[in-house]
């Protein structure tokens, strides 16, 4: 299985390194939402129901949030271009009909967005410190958190991709499946990270747990119906 | 969940002087009679349309079956349905021993489809596809270069982007993996499209020399002279099912298997 896992990945990788998607689409957009939301969210004041004074937004309220659905959005992207991959010229029954372990490409495939979003996600916290005047005070918060919820994105993008890969309609289908899905893994992910970026009433490990418990359980759910998602229904 | 590797790990074809088995081999003049293919009334449905409706063949090792056909008579359907591709509804299915019935994956190893897609990744290059193809099957890598060669790939072509070859330059890489990985079954759905003259008469030199080596063919063609010169055997299907099958009396290939290559 991971032998098969390693073939994929350095598959997909290959790709994209020569298709440069990531760099050249996946990543500008990831930054382009950082740098639009700074724009806009400058002059923000937030008033309350009854308020007379004003709030501003807390810089790590807004830049945790602003992370994960940039985050969000590049995964749909890049689990989408996974996909895309092997619907072209049959590379799916290529996959197939090779005698693969399914579990295997599906570790292999999920592995590839996986790396890809962390790519980008390292691009995003540099520029939510410059753009958004977040410190940074837990590092090791941040990257515990952010890769359980990267391997959510990941691997519940590869089956739902994989899934609606035969799909006319698969490019709206894959957003629809996976943001209820992803919706209370983000509200984690962005409360951890929130407690890494200088919010010091927030505890932000028990959301790590969270999200560590939610990465192996979509892990899993992925090793054992790969197969079945891979197959005709 | 490790699959099984090519012919090496395969379980042998059933192999006993069955009744199906002479009745083939008496007709079809095979001399192992090791049956790798053994269909009867299979049924496949695409959607509910039966696009193999109670279909009987069987085939020996050695064999190059020509499957000929209408167009949507059910010759692609056939050739996936023998490579575990498509679901077996009904009738029984074996392939290389293995019953498709229960477990379509185990056979897909030792199975090798070259079809109208080539499966191959356009921002990968001639070489890193078939070595992806080799890798991913279970293959010897040592195989590759001498695949490239065989089939005019090695050279500068080897490292041009797939999306960037001409089609028949791709439908020499799919037949390159497909030499490479060296599968006792070789499916071929119209493998002379795209390919010039010189091509064609190389895949069929290709063909025979897998035949002679003990590998079976069976090939879905519209060229009925490529077909009528290349087969020792053909099989006419219509409505999903052999409306005709006969052997080719001038075959030309003598059939001499060699049973330490392959496992079947």
């Amino acid at each position: 299985m991971l032998r098969d896992a390693l073939t994929v990945l350095s598959k997909d990788l290959r790709i994209e390194r020569r298709s440069k998607v990531t760099t050249t689409q996946i990543a500008p957009f990831g930054v382009m939402v950082l740098v639009l939301f700074a724009f806009g969210l400058d002059e923000l004041v937030v008033r309350g129901p009854g308020e007379s004074s004003a709030n501003t937004v807390s810089a790590a309220a807004v830049s945790a949030g602003l992370f994960w659905l940039a985050t969000l959005f590049a995964a749909l992207l890049a689990v989408q271009r996974s996909s895309a991959l092997e619907q072209a010229d049959g590379g799916r029954d290529g996959l197939r009909l090779s005698g693969m372990d399914p579990a295997g490409i599906f570790l292999g495939k999920s592995a590839a967005v996986f790396l890809q979003l962390v790519v980008l996600e390292v691009l995003l916290a540099i520029g939510v410190v410059l753009l958004f005047d977040a410190t940074l005070r837990n590092p090791l918060l941040l990257a515990a958190t952010a890769v359980p919820a990267t391997i959510v994105l990941a691997t519940t993008g590869t089956i739902y991709a994989t899934l609606t890969g035969g799909q006319r309609s698969r490019d709206t289908l894959v957003p629809l499946l996976e943001f209820p899905l992803v919706a209370p893994i983000l509200l984690a992910a962005s409360q951890a990270t929130r407690a890494a970026l200088d919010d010091r009433t927030i505890d932000g490990w028990p959301w790590v747990r969270l999200l560590v418990v939610a990465a192996l359980a979509f892990t899993a759910l992925g090793v054992l119906l790969f197969d079945a998602v891979l197959e005709d229904l | 969940m490790a699959g099984l590797e090519n012919k090496a790990e395969i379980a042998p074809p059933v192999a006993v002087a069955s009744e199906h088995q002479q009745v083939n081999a008496a007709r079809t003049g095979s001399p192992g009679g090791v049956l790798v293919i053994d269909f009867q009334r299979v049924v496949v449905l695409l959607g509910r349309f039966p696009g193999l409706a109670g279909l009987d063949l069987r085939v020996s090792q050695g064999e190059i079956v020509v499957v000929r056909g209408a167009n949507g008579a059910g010759k692609t359907t056939l050739l996936k349905a023998v490579s575990g591709l498509v679901t077996v509804a009904e009738g029984s299915a074996a392939v290389l021993g293995v019953d498709l019935r229960r477990d379509r994956r185990t056979v897909r190893r030792s199975v090798g489809l070259l079809g109208h897609q080539g499966f191959l990744y356009d921002d990968l290059t001639v070489a890193e596809n078939i070595a992806f193809a080799v890798r991913a099957g279970g293959g010897n890598p040592e195989r590759i270069e001498p695949a490239m060669a065989r089939v005019g790939l090695a050279g500068r072509l080897r490292d041009l982007r797939v999306g960037a070859c001409s089609a028949g330059q791709r439908r020499r890489t799919s037949l390159a993996s497909l030499i490479a990985r060296n599968p006792a079954l070789w499916l071929l759905d119209e493998p002379h499209a795209g390919l010039d003259a010189e091509a064609r008469d190389l895949l069929d030199t290709l063909v025979r020399e897998a035949a002679a080596g003990g590998t079976t063919v069976l090939v879905a063609s519209h060229d009925e002279t490529r077909a009528e010169a290349l087969a020792t055997r053909i099989v006419t299907v219509g409505g999903g099912h052999v409306t005709n099958d006969r052997p080719v009396t001038h075959p030309a290939v003598t059939h001499q298997p060699h049973p330490g290559d392959h496992a079947p």
